[in-house]
C-alpha cells in the first residue's frame, strides 16, 4: 500500500498530454455465415501517461488483448483512434514503423515469440535492425539491453537459442527485445501468465525497475489481478469490450464499485470477503452484447434485489450506462453505483 | 534455470554471425553423418561430381566427336575400351563420363531455377494471401494439371535446341509442388507469434519475409531441392532421349537414344544401353538418399523412424 503510494508520487506529473491513448476506440470482428459480428472493444478510451504503469484487467475474451494490438496498430480500429503524445495514429507502412520505435509489445508467450532460428542476439538485434540496419554499436547495445533485463553476463547468452533457456530466461529476452530500442510505451500482455511464481516476481520486479531508471510507461494486460495490485499506479477493468472501472489501483481494488470488479475481487482468497461472488448467467459473447448494462444479466447486485432497492433496476437493463472519459479519476460504469 | 555455458565469446557482430553458422553447420553435420543411406548418397553423388568436373583431364573431346572415333564399331568391353565401343566406335565409358557433365548441369540448374521459382512463388502467395494468394495458386495449379513431359516436350519443340532450353523447358515445369508446399510452410510460420512480435518490432513485409519465413522454409526447401535434381536428371535424359535434346552435346538421354537408334536391342549391344542408364539410375538414387537424409536432418519428427 506504502509502496503503491510512493509510486504514484512518482508518476505525479499527470495532468499533462498522456503518452499513449485510445479514444471511443472500437475493434469488430467480422463474424462468420448468421453469427454477427463481434465487438471485441467497443468503446475504450484510456490514457496511459509518462512513467505511470496500467493494469488492464478482466476476465478471458473481454477484449484486453485486442485493445492491446489496437494500440500497437496490429489491429485497425473501426471507430475511434488511438492517440500517440496526442496525434493521431497513422497507419501507412511508414507512420506505423516510427510509432513501434517508440511503443513496444511483449506478448503473452515468450517460447513462441521468439523464433526458435534465431539466436538471442539476433532476437535482440532485430528491432535495432529494423530501424538502423547494422550498426557499429549493435553488440554493445544488445549486451547493454540483456544486462538491463537481468541476462548477465549477456554474452553467456549470445548465441543460445530459445530452446536452450528457460521460460523467464525467455520472456527477459524478449523484454530485451523491446526495451533495446529504447521505447517510451510497452505494452505488454500477460508478461508473466506462462511463468511460474518465483519468476514472476523476477519480471514484474524488472518492470518497475525499469520504470524507475528509463521514465518507461507501461500498459500492463493481465487477468491477475494480485498482479495489477502488485505493479499497477492505475488499473482499468475491462467487460465484454468496454472499460467498466477506473481509477487508481487502491480505489479501484481495494474499495471496488463496480459489481464485476468485486465479484473478481471476492474469489481472491485474500480478499477478506465474506463469501465469493459467483457469477451467475451465460458467459459474456462479444457477438451479442446485451441492451442496458452490458452487465446486467449477470450482476448479482442487480439479481439481489439491491438494484432494485435503489431504484435503478429499470436503468440497468434499458440504459447503457455510457463510456468512461479516459484522465486519472475514478469512474465507474454502473447505475447503481453512481447512484 | 542456469544459463549455456559457452566457452569463449567473438567481439563483434560479424564474428558472432560465423561463429552461429559455424556451430549450426557442426551440428548439421553431426546428425546428416548418422544416416548411413545418407552417407552413401553423398558419396555416390561426389564421384558422380568429381568424374565430371575432371573429365577433360582423362577423356580426349577429339575422340568423342564421331569423325575422330578411335575404334571400331560395337566393340565388346576389353581393356581399350572398358565399356565397349559404340556405332561409330567411340568408347562408350567417355561418353557417359562426359555426359555426366551435361546431365548434372542441367539437373543442378533446372532445379535451381524452378526451386527459385516456387520459393518466390510460394512465400509471396502464402505472405500476401488474399487475391495474391488466389491469383498465384490458380496458375500453380494450371502448371501442376499439365503433364510436366507434354509441356517440357512442347516447351523444347518451340524453342531453339539448346542445352538451356532443356533447362528452361524443367525449370518452368517441376516447380509448382514447390510452391504449394512452400506456401503450406509460410501460412504455418506465419501463424506463429514471433511474426506477430517482428510486426510490432516495426518489420515490413521484406523483413517478415526474408528473416522469418525464408530461414524456416529453407529446410523444406533444401530437401524438396534434392529431391528435384534427381527427377530434372530423368527429365532431362526423357528429353534428350525423344530426341528433344541439343545433338551437338552428349548426354546420358542422348546416348540411349543413340544407342536405340543403332538397334542396340536387339543385337544384344548392352554396353551401349547399360551404362547411361545405370548412370542415370545411380544419380537419381544418390540424390534421393542424400534428399531423405537431409529431410531426417532438418524434420525431426521423422529422425526416429529411420
Amino acid at each position: 500500500m506504502t509502496a503503491n503510494a510512493e509510486r504514484m508520487d512518482a508518476a505525479a506529473p499527470a495532468a499533462l498530454t498522456p503518452v499513449l491513448s485510445a479514444e471511443g476506440l472500437h475493434v469488430a470482428f467480422k463474424g462468420r455465415g448468421r453469427r454477427g459480428s463481434a465487438r471485441a472493444v467497443d468503446g475504450v478510451d484510456l490514457d496511459v501517461h509518462a512513467g505511470e504503469i496500467v493494469a488492464l484487467v478482466g476476465e478471458s475474451g473481454c477484449g484486453k488483448t485486442t485493445l492491446a494490438r489496437a494500440l500497437l496498430g496490429l489491429e485497425r480500429p473501426t471507430a475511434g483512434r488511438v492517440a500517440f503524445e496526442g496525434e493521431p495514429l497513422r497507419y501507412g507502412m511508414r507512420p506505423l514503423k516510427t510509432y513501434r520505435r517508440r511503443v513496444q509489445l511483449v506478448l503473452q508467450d515468450p517460447s513462441g515469440s521468439l523464433n526458435p532460428r534465431h539466436t538471442v542476439y539476433d532476437a535482440v538485434a532485430e528491432g535495432l535492425r529494423i530501424h538502423e540496419g547494422h550498426t557499429a554499436d549493435e553488440r554493445d547495445r544488445v549486451a547493454a539491453a540483456l544486462s538491463r533485463s537481468g541476462l548477465r553476463p549477456p554474452e553467456r547468452f549470445f548465441l543460445s537459442y530459445p530452446h536452450e533457456l528457460s521460460g523467464g530466461q525467455r520472456q527477459r529476452v524478449v523484454i530485451a527485445g523491446a526495451l533495446v530500442l529504447e521505447p517510451e510505451v510497452i505494452v505488454a500482455d500477460e508478461p508473466v501468465a506462462s511463468l511460474d511464481a518465483s519468476v514472476r516476481g523476477e519480471i514484474l520486479g524488472l518492470l518497475l525497475r525499469l520504470r524507475d531508471e528509463l521514465g518507461l510507461s507501461a500498459l500492463v494486460v493481465t487477468h491477475d489481478l494480485g498482479l495489477a495490485w502488485n505493479i499497477a499506479d492505475r488499473a482499468a477493468v475491462m467487460y465484454l469490450g468496454r472499460v467498466v472501472e477506473v481509477g487508481p489501483v487502491e480505489e479501484v481494488l481495494a474499495s471496488p464499485r463496480h459489481p464485476y470488479t468485486r465479484a473478481l475481487l471476492s474469489v481472491l482468497p485474500e480478499s477478506g470477503a465474506d463469501s465469493p461472488v459467483i457469477l451467475s448467467g451465460e458467459p459474456p459473447d462479444p457477438t451479442r452484447v446485451p441492451a442496458g448494462c452490458r452487465f446486467h444479466a449477470r450482476c448479482q447486485v442487480l439479481g439481489s434485489g439491491q438494484a432494485d432497492a435503489a431504484g435503478v433496476a429499470g436503468r440497468c437493463r434499458s440504459e447503457d450506462p455510457g463510456v468512461l472519459s479516459g484522465g486519472t479519476a475514478t469512474q465507474v460504469a454502473c447505475h447503481w453505483a453512481n447512484a | 534455470m542456469s544459463g549455456p555455458q559457452r566457452e569463449q565469446v567473438p567481439v563483434t557482430a560479424r564474428a558472432l554471425a560465423w561463429e552461429r553458422r559455424r556451430r549450426a553447420l557442426a551440428g548439421f553435420w553431426r546428425e546428416y553423418a548418422r544416416n548411413r543411406a545418407g552417407l552413401f548418397g553423398l558419396v555416390g553423388l561426389s564421384v558422380f561430381v568429381v568424374l565430371a568436373v575432371a573429365a577433360p583431364l582423362f577423356v580426349d573431346p577429339g575422340e568423342l566427336s564421331v569423325t575422330g572415333a578411335p575404334g571400331r564399331a560395337h566393340q565388346p568391353p576389353s581393356l581399350a575400351y572398358p565399356l565397349g565401343t559404340d556405332t561409330f566406335g567411340r568408347s562408350v565409358l567417355d561418353l557417359v563420363v562426359w555426359g555426366a557433365r551435361i546431365s548434372l548441369t542441367v539437373g543442378f540448374l533446372a532445379t535451381a531455377m524452378s526451386v527459385a521459382l516456387g520459393t518466390l512463388i510460394g512465400i509471396v502467395a502464402g505472405h500476401f494471401g488474399g487475391w495474391t494468394s488466389a491469383v498465384l495458386m490458380r496458375v500453380t495449379d494450371w502448371f501442376l494439371v499439365l503433364p510436366p513431359l507434354v509441356l517440357a516436350v512442347a516447351l523444347a519443340a518451340v524453342m531453339t535446341r539448346s542445352t538451356l532450353t532443356i533447362i528452361i523447358a524443367i525449370g518452368v515445369t517441376v516447380w509448382p509442388a514447390t510452391a504449394r508446399l512452400v506456401r503450406a510452410q509460410t501460412l504455418a510460420v506465419e501463424a506463429r507469434p514471433y511474426i506477430e512480435r517482428a510486426w510490432a518490432l516495426g518489420a515490413g513485409h521484406a523483413h517478415v519475409m526474408r528473416r522469418h519465413v525464408l530461414p524456416n522454409v529453407m529446410p523444406v526447401v533444401l530437401a524438396q531441392t534434392t529431391l528435384l535434381v534427381a527427377t530434372s536428371i530423368i527429365a532431362e535424359s526423357t528429353l534428350a532421349f525423344l530426341g528433344l535434346g541439343d545433338p551437338s552435346t552428349i548426354s546420358w538421354g542422348g546416348i540411349l537414344q543413340d544407342a536405340r537408334n543403332a538397334g542396340a536391342v536387339s543385337s544384344g549391344i548392352w554396353w551401349y544401353m547399360v551404362p547411361p542408364g545405370l548412370a542415370i539410375a545411380l544419380v537419381a538414387l544418390s540424390f534421393t538418399l542424400c534428399g531423405r537424409a537431409l529431410e531426417g536432418v532438418l524434420n525431426p519428427k521423422l529422425r526416429e523412424r529411420r
